[in-house]
């Protein structure tokens, strides 16, 4: 019961926004789920893992690290190797997206 | 939208009453076949990106999720089957109805599938993740000596056979040979069968250092983190693996433990691992989903994973036929899937479909129960080839084996499993 009321609110909320922005969070939401993989759905790194959430940090500090990764000038395993995939525009949006997660 | 999806079981599966809103997709329902990392994560992704107003029905035989990444550790003996078993809980606590049965046939037109079990549930949206079927006649005798257990693929799906394998090598005296052989691109995960043979080397080295483990690839060349296997081979396991290009297994003598090959000298061996040519899993085969490469592997519109075979049917993972440097990993058909779930989302909600998904892959191998060495890449679709090509400056190999991303390569598992089934 307590979980269809949430589905409504949460059904509620999505259908107050315009399409043409629903289809555009989708997208993004979309775009960061490409991150997931390591670091958890939305953000959320299961409980003990070394590679660190993003969900909630903040979105200077997150996006600084991306670029650094791009640029290479901070030591990673594989990250200077897939930030370089995304542009410069991508990395701010996934930086945004993940800020405006709950930790 | 028209709705025409049906269910004539929906009382058997208690699926009616779900709670939905009024919205135009509200009762739309997805039916998925298949629970792997293509299936799941459609599932789960599916209820995350429609805020949990679709309905969505998984069809998947077995009770929990078995990973293939990580097996060869079971096979190496440094892991348990128990640490790479995931129950499917997850899922239920997503709102994924789950049905426990196989799917025996697709009707696109109706728009239905049919249990073994025999009931028949109908679709708005279907995903198809069937993973692959080993093609055990294209070599001689392999059936046969498969059926009697004698020798083991351990590769479609990742349990029993696995923990059967690894009895295998626990099994064989000292001073033994175990032999795998691989078969010509593409087969589902390129480095996999490196790696399993550098987790039996491990084993070996460590409890039975006369014994030897060869590698009998059909391809030229190691077909994946080549450079970093060789020299793992040569500094880690030098006079226990022996690779041998160009071997392309024809026929198995079960009895004799021999192997034969189109060209080169038969191999005998005691743990016989022969792994044949594979296509999409039985499923997207009765469908008739398998339209490409000689009908092994099927078809799909990238944007969305639509099957060039049928419409409303979305095809995910190893089953597919893969884009250029697109590799057959779990890690793959888990993207796929967020890009096929996020397009059926806007196609049931009447909003066009994003017109440039990405995809990443991360793929792990182990070299021993610590170090482990990795290939990462991105993939952006490319509107004007429809297909995905790897972004021009991303991507790589490790520089070598460490234990640093051998804890990486386990936080990653602990992570996709629970994006997938959590």
């Amino acid at each position: 019961m307590r979980m269809a009321r949430t589905a409504l609110l949460l059904a509620a909320a999505w259908l107050a926004l315009p399409a043409h922005a629903q289809q555009e969070a989708l997208y993004l939401r979309t775009l960061a789920a490409n991150c997931a993989q390591c670091h958890g759905t939305e953000g959320h790194a299961a409980a003990g893992s070394t590679v660190p959430a993003l969900a909630g940090r903040p979105r200077a500090e997150l996006l600084a690290l991306l670029k650094a990764f791009k640029a290479g000038t901070r030591p990673a395993t594989l990250m200077q190797q897939l930030a370089r995939g995304y542009s410069d525009a991508q990395l701010e949006q996934l930086a945004a997206f993940f800020a405006a997660q709950q930790r | 939208m028209k709705r025409r999806g049906f269910l004539h079981a929906a009382a058997a599966f208690g699926l009616a009453g779900c709670a939905s809103t009024a919205s135009i997709p509200a009762k739309a329902r997805v039916v998925v076949v298949g629970g792997g990392y293509g299936g799941a994560t459609a599932a789960k992704y599916v209820r995350l990106l429609s805020d949990h107003r679709i309905d969505v029905v998984v069809i998947e035989p077995n009770a929990a999720f078995v990973s293939c990444p990580l097996s060869n550790l079971v096979i190496g003996g440094s892991r348990s089957i128990g640490f790479i078993t995931t129950p499917y809980g997850g899922l239920a606590r997503q709102g994924v109805t789950l049905v426990q049965d196989t799917a025996r046939a697709i009707d696109p037109q109706r728009k239905t599938v049919t249990l073994a079990g025999g009931p028949v549930i109908g679709y708005d949206k279907l995903v198809v993740s069937p993973g692959v079927e080993l093609l055990f006649d294209t070599i001689e005798g392999l059936r046969a000596a498969h059926d009697s257990g004698r020798v083991l693929q351990a590769w479609q799906k990742a349990g029993a056979e696995t923990t059967a394998l690894r009895r295998q090598l626990e099994a064989m005296p000292d001073g033994g040979v175990y032999a795998i052989t691989i078969p010509e691109q593409p087969y589902r995960c390129p480095p996999g069968p490196y790696e399993r043979a550098c987790q039996v080397a491990w084993y070996f080295r460590n409890a039975k250092p006369r014994s030897k483990v060869l590698v009998l690839d059909a391809n030229p060349d190691v077909t994946s983190k080549g450079a970093l296997f060789k020299r793992v081979w040569s500094e880690q396991y030098r006079g226990i693996l022996e690779y041998r290009p160009q071997h392309k297994a024809v026929a198995v003598d079960e009895r004799a433990g021999v192997i034969k090959f189109e060209v080169e000298e038969d191999v005998k061996a005691d743990v016989l691992n022969v792994l044949p040519a594979m296509r999409a899993g039985a499923i997207a085969v009765q469908a008739g989903l398998n339209n490409l490469a000689g009908h092994r592997w099927c078809g799909v519109d990238y944007l969305d994973f639509q099957s060039t075979a049928a419409r409303d049917i979305h095809v995910l993972g190893d089953a597919i036929q893969s884009a250029p440097a697109m590799p057959k990993s779990g890690h793959m058909a888990n993207a796929h899937a967020k890009v096929a779930a996020a397009a059926i989302v806007a196609e049931l909600s009447g909003w066009p479909v994003n017109p440039a998904p990405m995809l990443t892959n991360t793929c792990y191998s182990f070299v021993d129960d610590r170090r482990v060495i990795h290939v990462a890449s991105v993939h952006e679709y490319v509107a004007a080839e429809r297909t995905y090509k790897a972004v021009g400056a991303s991507g790589g190999v490790s520089p070598g084996p460490s234990e640093l991303e051998g804890r990486y390569a386990l936080d990653w598992a602990r992570n996709i499993w629970a994006d997938t089934l959590n």
